[in-house]
């Protein structure tokens, strides 16, 4: 907290409180409402620099703390703060949150106070996820997110969005009320639903096994892993673009956090017993969804799926420790996975996100998400081809973009953890390329394929500003990581500690 | 500090001109994307002449410094920076050398493209991508350690694709460079892993660091399969070389480099043939210090690359695109550099990179030469009588031609001559498989590549050349073949003593002491260059060059019948031949649509008719029925609903809060 100024509070509420606003005066005042966001995003995503600037990498406590008592007689408090593990996450939301309002323009034409209020108190919660201490104010805003996002997929989504949504909720809630139970039993062993008193707890190994077991339910629904996965297919396809880009770049990466702010550290004994379960799905994610998004004929299909298999480097990274410290009798090599596997959720919203923002500009075109609907886009749409190879080697990892440096990472460590870990998660560089490019040859390459694609126009500014920004995005985090790498590097040391030291 | 400024403008200025001429060339037009190009490339060229000058000449002991540090994770220093010694000087110099020339010719050859039209700025764009290819080139070579050598590994590798691809609206090109990239990802798997053994053993990317650490792990064993221990090194250098197979070419990952044949002319020359297919050979002759401390690997090394050179020099006899003979001529060259390090000979592998990469853009470029007198026709069935019509383009062929067959006196010649040698002394495992191979392989090479320049340029007109209007190119286009028939010729004559005694590459390249085949030739063998010439005379590798001269003069131009006969006769050979031993259809069936048909039997068979229809759709049905009823209630009202419980819910957060 710089100046006493609650800078995590502000991130939570002034995206609600705008949120609300415009529910309130924006309706059938599109421009206002659509205004408000803007204005209100680009104000969120300015208070959330200092988080960078004002950051002190030297130390993993947590930083910005604000902490008041809640509900007393539960000793549940509204606790914030901010480590080198979720800093870089809250700054991918506000600035993710700009792009998402962005992209809604001129292509939303109903309700539009709803949908960007909706986008808004999003924002708001998903902060409030990443900076929540406390483990009841960490399930609220967990649960509470799913109301809006059941919203925007339902009443903007496409023709089969009831499925969808129930579907999608019905994952998330069944994930998450494990998690809640597993809450409570510690708050009933502590008298504490502070996380850090959580990770700072004893626990016996049968407890540790059962809760361990209910986090990895919860997280992996979100993340998603193997087999709890086919949501995402379905709830990408439904949802409009906006919501498509939130889920993918933002909502997944709540569960790759829940690993290492409440797994890894709660049930460390537990993880490193189970740890062959989390690296198997991981690689499965990566091997078999990899196939599978080869076979797709929907776009928005190929790239969820694409992202399911690209969550499985995040997961992967993460759970290497046990097996180098088990082969080596040492952690070095671990931390390369795990800062590999952080760096990849940040990597993943920018990619991520741009695949979904120009799937969103063809169908906004033409209004089918068909592969074989297209053919020869480059020919009319020169600059969205530029733009669409860039972001097409970005997803198969091409040095240069972000995508190199997590996957390059977690190649490194999980060779070191177990060369047949490697060598399935290498497979990525030919599967990952496959499905990818041969999107891109049939969408963008080839001769105009019909009418329809004669008649594309190119991206107007709008569509431009927004697909530049993310290729910044993207090419700087590929030719110089260092600086996100040095800001987790202290609390990702704090979590190996912490994930190695037996609490048995 | 001067040195690392200079080096810093060879790599980025052709990145520089790359961008201008990529980003705004509508604003600069095609005058302004051709100037600040192969002005970039120029300011390179020069200043890897003063590079080449200082290291290989003066002698500079060599430079190793960071750029700056990508990242560090976990004590290790991810960095970009630069190793300049003989090798990677010599390596800058070729590179910028022919892409210059490669730059000016293109003006020439790209001035009029009947794929686009003339609002189009494929002329620009085309110069963009072999500048920034040159950019993508140098990093490779510059590289002081695995990150940036992998970096610029994926970087020529996205640039090949995208010029495979430049005529994005033929079928037949896309399809060729994705082909291109997933072939060359098979190599990078093997590439990325052998880089994970390099982290996990000597925790290190930095070259320097690695070869300091060999010495240690020298027996170090690691276990993949239970029960089975290999040496580290040899599985490290397998898979670093299985890399080297994707991007040179190797059998059986040569698949992409025929049909990479699809991208326009001037860069099969400096891509395709001069630079980036020899990035696997300058790879293993930079990792030398860890290739030389298993035999295993090498002879692996030497059983592929004389194979390759073989079997596609095979290939090459049947081919009628001119492009394409040029390029099965390249994949075999590819072979005998490969076979070449095999058997420790890296200097002579080096060398042969070097001469190959002035001969072989010389006879890519002198074939885009006659496709440009021949209006974009590539079938050499349609040519002949060339000759009275392109006197520079005849000559310049016919130099890369005896450059490339090993004619005496010619670069060629020097190089082969020194793998051939080198080879016949090894006593590795194989060499004598790989001595028979590439013996025989000298006489293909000569067979086919007069073949196409007899029917090329002899022989009757064809139809075509009677009825059109064939003329010489214009300078932009033979100035550089002039340009690069000179090195063609006489390059051999001042290198040739430093590649054999070793002085040349001294501070590059490392050899065991019962490894130096090259050593030994020239203890023994090695009286200076004309003298070589002299000796050569009178052995098989000449002697076999100049009976395929033979006889592809008596079977083309003196008895032309002859063939048709000969084809009949063995028409289970050529089928053989003229599907390229069925690699193509294998990989389609195998490879290709394995993976479609696991890939659908994952999302159908598990992903919806186990997990989805099987497990969820249980719980589903009865919440949808549910959902049902209560929309059938409250049509359209949900979302309200869903509204007010969350305003609910912050209300009550807030409420307590304060």
């Amino acid at each position: 907290m710089i100046f006493g100024f609650p800078i995590l509070s502000t991130l939570i509420w002034l995206p609600i409180i705008g949120g609300l606003i415009v529910l309130f005066v924006g309706r059938d005042r599109d421009q206002l409402a659509k205004w408000i966001a803007l204005i209100v995003s680009v104000l969120t995503f300015l208070a959330s620099l200092p988080l960078w600037l004002e950051f002190d990498k030297t130390t993993a406590a947590m930083q910005f703390v604000e902490r008041t008592s809640w509900i007393s007689q539960f000793n549940i408090q509204y606790y914030l703060g901010v480590d080198g593990l979720s800093m870089p996450l809250v700054l991918l939301t506000t600035f993710t949150q700009i792009l998402v309002v962005a992209s809604a323009w001129e292509v939303i034409k109903e309700r539009v106070e709803q949908y960007m209020g909706a986008f808004m108190i999003m924002q708001g919660l998903m902060i409030g996820v990443f900076v929540a201490l406390d483990g009841i104010l960490f399930y609220v805003f967990w649960e509470a997110l799913l109301i809006p996002m059941f919203i925007v997929i339902g009443k903007w989504g496409g023709p089969n969005r009831v499925y969808a949504t129930i579907k999608f909720f019905l994952y998330t809630f069944f994930g998450s009320v494990f998690m809640l139970v597993g809450f409570l039993y510690m708050y009933f062993q502590s008298g504490s639903f502070s996380i850090l008193d959580f990770q700072a707890m004893h626990l016996g190994m049968t407890a540790q096994i059962l809760i361990f077991l209910a986090f990895l339910i919860a997280f992996a629904v979100k993340v998603p892993m193997f087999p709890v996965h086919t949501w995402l297919p379905d709830a990408h396809v439904q949802a409009p673009t906006a919501g498509s880009v939130v889920l993918a770049a933002i909502m997944l990466k709540m569960g790759g956090y829940g690993f290492v702010r409440f797994s890894l550290p709660i049930t460390p004994d537990a993880s490193m017993a189970l740890d062959w379960l989390v690296i198997a799905l991981s690689l499965i994610a990566i091997f078999y969804i990899g196939l599978v998004a080869m076979v797709q004929s929907d776009m928005k299909k190929l790239v969820a799926y694409s992202s399911i298999s690209h969550m499985g480097f995040v997961t992967l990274g993460m759970f290497l420790v046990f097996d180098i410290l088990q082969n080596t009798q040492s952690t070095q090599g671990s931390m390369i996975g795990m800062e590999g596997a952080m760096i990849q959720m940040i990597s993943h919203g920018f990619i991520s996100g741009a695949m979904f923002l120009m799937i969103g500009v063809l169908y906004d075109r033409m209004h089918t998400r068909e592969i074989s609907a297209y053919g020869g886009v480059v020919n009319t749409m020169p600059w969205f081809g530029f733009f669409a190879v860039l972001f097409a080697m970005a997803n198969a990892g091409l040095p240069g973009t972000s995508g190199f440096v997590g996957e390059f990472m977690v190649i490194l460590s999980s060779f070191k953890a177990n060369p047949w870990y490697g060598i399935v998660a290498a497979s990525t560089l030919i599967i990952g390329a496959a499905y990818t490019l041969w999107m891109v040859k049939r969408v963008f390459f080839g001769p105009v394929s019909n009418d329809n694609v004669a008649q594309l126009k190119d991206l107007n500014a709008r569509e431009f500003a927004i697909m530049a920004t993310l290729a910044v995005a993207v090419i700087l985090l590929g030719i110089y990581p260092a600086p996100v790498i040095d800001v987790m590097h202290t609390s990702v040391e704090n979590l190996l500690i912490q994930a190695t030291t037996s609490k048995l | 500090m001067a040195l690392k400024f200079i080096l810093t403008l060879i790599l980025l200025s052709p990145l520089f001109g790359g961008l201008m001429a990529g980003l705004f060339g509508r604003r600069i037009g095609r005058r302004g994307a051709h100037t600040i190009t192969i002005f970039g490339v120029a300011v390179s060229t020069i200043l890897s002449f003063y590079v080449f000058y200082l290291f290989v000449w003066q002698g500079h002991s060599p430079y190793n410094d960071s750029l700056y540090t990508w990242l560090v994770s976990d004590g290790i220093r991810f960095e970009i920076g630069y190793m300049i010694d003989s090798l990677s000087a010599t390596m800058m110099l070729v590179v910028t050398f022919v892409s210059l020339m490669v730059h000016v010719y293109t003006i020439g050859y790209m001035d009029h493209d009947e794929d686009y039209d003339h609002h189009n700025p494929y002329y620009q764009r085309f110069f963009s991508y072999i500048s920034l290819f040159t950019f993508s080139m140098l990093s490779l070579v510059m590289a002081n350690n695995f990150l940036q050598l992998f970096f610029g590994w994926e970087a020529v590798g996205l640039v090949s694709y995208l010029l495979i691809g430049f005529y994005m609206k033929r079928e037949s090109a896309i399809q060729a460079n994705l082909k291109a990239f997933l072939v060359n990802r098979v190599g990078d798997f093997g590439f990325i892993l052998g880089i994970a053994v390099v982290v996990m053993y000597f925790n290190t990317l930095d070259y320097t660091e690695f070869f300091n650490g060999l010495a240690a792990h020298k027996d170090t064993t690691m276990s993949l399969f239970p029960g089975t221990e290999w040496s580290m090194i040899t599985v490290m250098t397998i898979l670093l070389f299985i890399g080297a197979m994707g991007k040179s070419a190797q059998m059986p990952l040569h698949v992409w480099l025929p049909e990479s044949m699809e991208g326009p002319t001037p860069i099969s020359a400096l891509i395709h043939a001069a630079t980036m297919v020899t990035a696997g050979i300058f790879m293993v002759a930079r990792l030398s210090p860890a290739y030389e401390l298993s035999e295993v690997a090498l002879s692996f090394v030497l059983i592929v690359g004389a194979t390759t050179a073989f079997m596609m020099g095979l290939l090459g006899m049947v081919q009628n695109d001119i492009k394409r003979v040029v390029a099965y001529s390249t994949l075999s060259q590819l072979g005998y550099m490969t076979a070449a390090l095999g058997v420790s000979a890296y200097a002579a592998g080096m060398f042969h990179v070097l001469t190959h990469a002035f001969f072989k853009a010389l006879l890519f470029l002198a074939a885009g030469s006659v496709i440009i007198a021949m209006h974009h026709i590539q079938d050499i069935r349609q040519m002949g009588g060339l000759r009275k019509y392109m006197p520079i383009t005849y000559v310049s062929l016919l130099i890369g031609n005896l450059a490339l067959i090993g004619f005496p006196g010619f670069s060629g010649f020097f190089s082969k001559d020194s793998i051939l040698m080198a080879v016949g002394d090894s006593h590795l495992f194989g060499a004598g498989y790989a001595q028979v191979l590439l013996y025989i392989g000298v006489f293909v090479t000569a067979f086919y590549s007069f073949r196409m320049f007899f029917i090329v340029f002899h022989g009757e007109e064809s139809e075509y050349v009677k009825t059109h209007q064939i003329k010489e190119s214009p300078w932009v286009v033979t100035l550089p073949l002039i340009m690069l028939a000179i090195p063609s010729v006489l390059i051999g004559f001042p290198l040739i003593g430093g590649v054999l005694s070793g002085s040349y590459f001294a501070d590059a390249i490392h050899v065991l002491p019962q490894h130096d085949v090259l050593g030994e030739i020239y203890a023994h063998h090695y009286n200076g260059p004309f003298d070589m010439i002299v000796h050569a005379l009178t052995t098989l590798p000449v002697i076999l060059a100049l009976s395929g001269v033979v006889l592809a003069w008596f079977l083309y131009l003196r008895a032309p019948g002859l063939t048709d006969k000969l084809k009949a006769t063995c028409f289970r050979g050529a089928y053989v031949l003229r599907h390229a031993y069925g690699f193509d259809r294998f990989n389609e069936i195998v490879f290709v649509g394995g993976a479609r048909k696991l890939g659908e039997f994952f999302w159908k068979g598990i992903d919806v008719k186990t997990i989805d229809t099987g497990i969820v759709t249980n719980t589903f049905t009865s919440i949808a029925g549910m959902a049902a009823s209560l929309r059938t209630a409250q049509t359209g009202y949900m979302y309200h609903y869903a509204f007010v419980m969350i305003f609910g819910l912050l209300g009550m957060l807030v409420w307590v809060l304060w």
